[in-house]
């Protein structure tokens, strides 16, 4: 086991921040916080894979963690663009304001 | 001593997460999800994963952080964003997260700064990582650079269609105004 923890608290750890990513993506209607909630639920998955790399002593789990942080970093990019696009369209950050979107 | 340190950082990163949760205001949720980020970098560095944690604080909790920011100040632009700036950080609004980054900051401390034998806290050496990096993962480090670009272009598709818009509208504007 990595340094006396046992793998199963990390994956646990990984999963509780991964419930409350996922919580605060259903519960907010505030399109910053839900793109906060992804950031945390993104993070807890790479969480998951350093624990799990480390814990048979690869180094695959970081690899894929630096791939799951440019993904992160391209997404909040993107996303904080289409946020910026919606404010100035409603003029409010409530994502229930764009359920009037004809596509 | 270290399993110590990796149950601290994680009860941390829950409780500055669930404060993110429950704040109302974005600017309070922005500093308690960056103190979740920097305790789930000192949970990595409890567990050995010291490149990981760097790249957590200088990534995540430095440049995605920032993005976060600036997009929020891009939302209040005018006369009274200063009196907004004001009214988002009373003093009192900032004591949690910066009582877990303190914290935090003394964990990392003795972590980075421990000496001893390294055998069973880094089980995975940065040179590792690198050489597998380029090794069998070199594919995937172009996809992810082609990602980044890909997103790189699409935000400035985004912002830059709109900033061309509004000019082109005042100009319509002033043209039915003349006839």
């Amino acid at each position: 086991m990595m340094s006396g923890i046992p793998v199963e608290h990390g994956l646990l750890l990984s999963a509780t921040l991964f419930a409350l990513g996922l919580v605060g993506l259903l519960v907010r209607r505030d399109l910053v916080f839900m793109l906060m909630s992804l950031e945390v639920m993104l993070n807890a998955a790479g969480l998951a894979f350093v624990v799990a790399g480390s814990r048979w002593g690869q180094p695959d789990g970081q690899v894929m963690f630096l791939f799951i942080l440019s993904v992160a970093a391209s997404e909040v990019a993107v996303g904080l663009a289409l946020v910026l696009c919606l404010y100035h369209r409603t003029l409010t950050l409530d994502a229930d304001a764009e359920s009037t979107l004809r596509g | 001593m270290q399993a110590l340190f990796f149950y601290l950082a994680g009860a941390l990163a829950i409780v500055s997460t669930l404060l993110m949760l429950t704040r109302l205001n974005v600017v309070h949720g922005l500093l308690c999800l960056i103190a979740s980020l920097l305790a789930v970098a000192v949970a990595f560095f409890a567990i050995g994963a010291d490149l990981i944690g760097a790249l957590e604080i200088v990534v995540y909790a430095g440049a995605i952080m920032v993005l976060f920011v600036f997009v929020v100040m891009l939302f209040n632009l005018g006369e009274e964003a200063i009196d907004t700036e004001r009214r988002w950080l009373p003093p009192g609004a900032w004591v949690a997260p910066v009582t877990i980054g303190c914290v935090l900051l003394a964990e990392a401390f003795y972590l980075v700064t421990r000496s001893g034998p390294l055998d069973p806290a880094r089980p995975v050496p940065p040179k590792t990582v690198a050489l597998a990096l380029f090794g069998p993962y070199a594919i995937g480090v172009e996809l992810a650079s082609m990602l980044l670009l890909a997103g790189l272009v699409g935000a400035y598709h985004l912002g830059w269609q709109r900033a061309a818009r509004e000019p082109r509208d005042e100009a319509d504007e002033l043209v039915q105004a003349r006839s």
